[in-house]
Formats: C-alpha cells, sequence, structure tokens
C-alpha cells in the first residue's frame, strides 16, 4: 500500500529536521478513579474498539488494560493472513467487512500497516477437499466475496515452486483462490490503532492486570487491577486465550478451551513465494514476507495449554508437511519459533457481546481466526457499547446460540484439523 | 511436557497418548435437564490456568481412558490414576 499524502508530507518534514525525536505512539497515564469503559486486553481488538468508540461515537473516557505489553499475546503471535473465503455466509460477511476495514486501514490510520493482497491459496488434496473448496467457492461467491476453485495448470503459474505434480502422497487436485487475501504487519495494526486510541483520549495502561470484577445486583460496577481500583459499568473481556480467567472472576463459564498453536520462521530468501499457501489436509500455511522470511504455522497442539513454549514434534511436523508442498525448500534453515495460545469454542466461531451479567461484555472464542477480524470486531462492538443493541453483523456469535442450539459451524476456520 | 506416566504401562511418550479434555461430570437425570442446563454439560467448560483434572487415553499403547492432574500454564503433571481411584 502507499504511503499516504499526509505521510509523505510528515516524511519530507522530518528528513529537514534531524533533531526531532521520534514522537511517542501512546502515552502512559495515572489510573483514573472511573471511566466510561474498561476494556481488558492490549490486543488488537481491545484498541480497535477504544479506537472506533472514540471515532465513530465520540466515547473518549475509555481505559485498556493490559496485564503486559501491547500486542503481546495472539496479536504479535499470529501468521498475519487476513482473507473472508469462509464456508458459512454468516462468517463470510463479517470477515468480508473486516478485510474491507483493513484496505482502507493505512489511511484511516494514517499508519503504514503494509497490507499485501497477494492472493490466498487453499489446497485440496482429497476429493472431498475439492467438493468443501467448490462449496466453499459458492458461499463465497454468493456473498460478493472474489473466490473461485482453479486446477493445477494455474495454481502452477501462480505459484511455480509449489509441486503440483502426482508424486507427492498427497497429490494437490485443485485449489479454492482468493484474490484479496494477504498478509499485513501485525504489529503496525496493534501499533496504529493504540497511536489513534490515544490520540483521540483513551488510556492505555500497560503493566496493569485485571485481579477481580465488582457486580452489585446483576450489574458491573468496577474493576480491581494491580494498580488499584477502576469504577466503571461496562467491562469488555478482549483477552482472547486468557478469556476463561476473566470470566470465572464473574462466574460465568465460557464453552472455551485454551489451546497452543506454534508458528515458525525461516531465514529470509529472495522473493519466490508470491501467494498464501495453506493446506488443511497438511496442517499447514505459508507466506513469505517482505523481508523474505517464510512465515509458517501448522495446526493447533494435540493438548489444552497456557504455556508458550514451542516444542520440536511440531517443528519436525511442519518442516515434513512444507516439504512435501515445497521441496526445493530442503536446506533452508529455521530461525525461530514461538506460540500463542488460542481459545477455541466448539463451532470455531467467535463469542461476542451481551452476558448475562449487566455491562459484562466479550469478546472471546477467537481460535485460530482473531487476528483478521479485529477491526470489524472492534467497530461493532463499540457500536454495541454505543448503541446497546447488538449490530446484525455479530448476532449470529452471541453467547445465547449454545443453549438456543443456534451453533455456527465454521469449519472454514484454519488450524483446526478438518 | 514429554512424558505421561499410564498407570498399567509407566513412563511413555506423550506422542502415545491422546488428550481427552476436562473432567466433568454427567448430568444425573438428563431427560429433566433444561437447555441451558444441557448446554452447561456440553459445551461449558472451567478452562482454568491452574491445577487440572483431565482424561488421557493410551491410545497407541494398553487403551486405558485414565486421569491426570497437570497445571495448564507449566504443563507440570502433578499424578497419574485411573478413573476408579479419584477420590482415594
Amino acid at each position: 500500500m502507499l504511503p499516504t499524502k499526509q505521510m509523505s508530507v510528515q516524511l519530507l518534514r522530518q528528513a529537514f529536521n534531524s533533531s526531532q525525536p521520534p514522537p511517542r505512539m501512546w502515552r502512559s497515564h495515572e489510573l483514573k478513579e472511573r471511566y466510561d469503559v474498561v476494556i481488558i486486553g492490549g490486543g488488537a481488538h481491545g484498541l480497535a474498539c477504544a479506537y472506533y468508540l472514540a471515532k465513530e461515537h465520540g466515547i473518549t473516557d475509555v481505559a485498556v488494560l493490559e496485564k503486559s505489553y501491547i500486542g503481546a499475546g495472539g496479536s504479535g503471535r499470529n501468521t498475519a493472513i487476513v482473507r473472508s473465503n469462509y464456508l458459512t455466509p454468516e462468517g463470510v460477511r463479517f470477515y468480508n467487512e473486516s478485510v474491507k476495514l483493513y484496505e482502507q486501514l493505512s489511511d484511516d490510520l494514517n499508519f503504514n500497516v503494509m497490507f499485501s493482497q497477494r492472493g490466498h491459496l487453499t489446497l485440496a488434496h482429497t476429493d472431498g477437499g475439492v467438493n468443501t473448496m467448490r462449496r466453499r467457492a459458492e458461499v463465497n461467491q454468493i456473498e460478493g466475496v472474489d473466490s473461485r476453485l482453479i486446477w493445477p495448470d494455474e495454481i502452477k503459474r501462480l505459484c511455480p515452486y509449489l509441486d503440483v505434480s502426482d508424486h507427492p502422497r498427497y497429490p494437490i487436485l485443485a485449489a479454492l483462490y482468493h484474490p484479496p487475501g494477504g498478509i499485513i504487519r501485525h504489529d503496525a495494526v496493534v501499533w496504529g490503532y493504540a497511536h489513534q486510541a490515544d490520540v483521540r483520549g483513551a488510556h492505555i495502561h500497560q503493566n496493569t492486570e485485571v485481579t477481580g470484577i465488582k457486580v452489585k445486583k446483576g450489574k458491573v460496577t468496577g474493576v480491581e487491577t494491580t494498580r488499584g481500583r477502576i469504577k466503571t459499568g461496562t467491562v469488555l473481556n478482549a483477552t482472547a486465550g486468557w478469556a476463561s480467567t476473566i470470566t470465572t472472576m464473574v462466574d460465568i463459564k465460557l464453552p472455551l478451551t485454551t489451546i497452543p498453536l506454534q508458528a515458525c520462521v525461516t531465514e529470509p530468501l529472495k522473493p519466490f513465494l508470491d501467494v498464501v499457501v495453506v493446506s488443511g489436509s497438511l496442517h499447514v500455511y505459508i507466506s513469505q514476507t517482505d523481508r523474505g522470511e517464510l512465515v509458517m504455522g501448522a495446526s493447533v497442539d494435540p493438548f489444552s495449554s497456557y504455556s508458550m513454549a514451542g516444542s520440536l514434534t511440531f517443528l519436525e511436523g511442519i518442516a515434513g508437511h512444507v516439504l512435501e508442498l515445497f521441496p526445493a525448500l530442503s536446506n533452508v534453515r529455521i530461525l525461530r519459533q514461538w506460540a500463542g495460545i488460542c481459545e477455541m469454542p466448539p463451532d470455531y466461531s467467535p463469542i461476542m457481546g451481551f452476558t448475562p451479567i449487566n455491562g459484562f461484555l466479550i469478546d472471546v472464542g477467537w481460535g485460530t481466526y482473531g487476528f483478521k477480524a479485529s477491526p470489524i470486531a472492534g467497530k461493532t462492538l463499540a457500536e454495541l457499547i454505543a448503541t446497546d443493541k447488538t449490530p446484525d453483523l455479530i448476532a449470529p456469535f452471541r453467547l445465547s446460540r449454545f443453549e438456543e442450539n443456534d451453533l455456527v459451524g465454521e469449519k472454514g476456520a484454519a488450524s483446526v484439523g478438518h | 511436557m514429554l512424558l505421561l506416566t499410564c498407570p498399567n504401562c509407566g513412563d511413555r511418550n506423550v506422542s502415545e497418548f491422546r488428550f481427552g479434555g476436562e473432567l466433568s461430570s454427567r448430568p444425573k437425570d438428563p431427560s429433566a435437564l433444561s437447555s441451558a442446563e444441557w448446554a452447561n454439560y456440553l459445551y461449558m467448560r472451567n478452562n482454568v490456568m491452574d491445577a487440572q483434572t483431565e482424561w488421557w487415553h493410551h491410545n497407541a499403547g494398553c487403551g486405558l481412558w485414565f486421569l491426570a492432574e497437570r497445571h495448564t500454564r507449566t504443563n507440570e503433571v502433578i499424578k497419574t490414576y485411573p478413573y476408579a481411584k479419584r477420590n482415594a
């Protein structure tokens, strides 16, 4: 994405003024006694919500509480893929709005988030897989999303180093091609939202852990933190992997299990991979960053945990799968690996909005697909907080769907082994 | 976590086992449950960041389903035991 006009002017001005220190992206504040809205979790979701609350609804008396540093959790640990080619109409509509916001985000935040819409391929290795891709393409097209089924000759043109022969154990039969999908600089998204929320008056409190939530007669009245108490009538739980540890403070049980998801990155190579390549059957997704490193992820770990330690089992598994797709990478070395934690709901769809406790809202269940939803999740929740009504776009994701037996089975989610 | 102790087979590589989720109690009278109670049993989880009692299956070994107490932040296994000895 090209830098904006404002950025060029700023850049030019900075070039003639070498003594000027770089501006702070956000400030530190003393904890106020009271805020209109308290957002727990300083990741992309929480910060986006703070930004849209201020920008679209004029609500600026907002605190974002982060127990560590901004973007320390899933926002800085995901593989930065953005797409909207899901399987359920509810999911496609929702993520498509997110892609649209991402397309405008550099301009909107006046900060280059390096969104590169390079195209996204989901490979199918079995007849069943091809049928699923065909179904996804149909649903996507009905919802107005650019997405279609392509065959090995076109796959080879888009991605020449991919082995599309019939030699591998699971030969590539077809792919779902989604041109608007791509990758983004995830840290820039977090910093951009934090900066613009700060400029508009929201307080970002890092190293501030929530230790308790006060509820009186079924209504939220305040939050206790490691830095003191805050009075507030509205609390949003946007803590992703740690969501259950917050809701347990108000005695709400959620349909979530926290499971680590690992990823790794190779040494930098010359640019050779234009598209994002995903294989559900082989549990792998791979893209090449602007620096030339290959970012790779696999499926979630085999058991639940809050530990963010990496494992050799993961590295061995992903190396084998990547080599099946790209045999030419056999001498490439891994630079580093890491893990993030994902709170998995039973239907792979988020859980957003109201809870039985008045003023306690949730933005959880983000499993392996939370980062790509940050802008639209923040925007719709800001609308929900401002208007006290659930926007239509997120109504299918309400918490009460579980007892109403109205789940949103999103089998188009990544890394969940189906 | 690399090893898990099967009550029958002793210390084995964790890759031989399948994780079965946190231990929950079955409803006593399923026909009397409301929708909310069913949802609670089917979907809702404590998901603690603490010691957790959970199911494991030694699927590449003796086939036993047994219980483990494991800390979910450190993955330290405190103990493993057969379901029949859960209150011992």
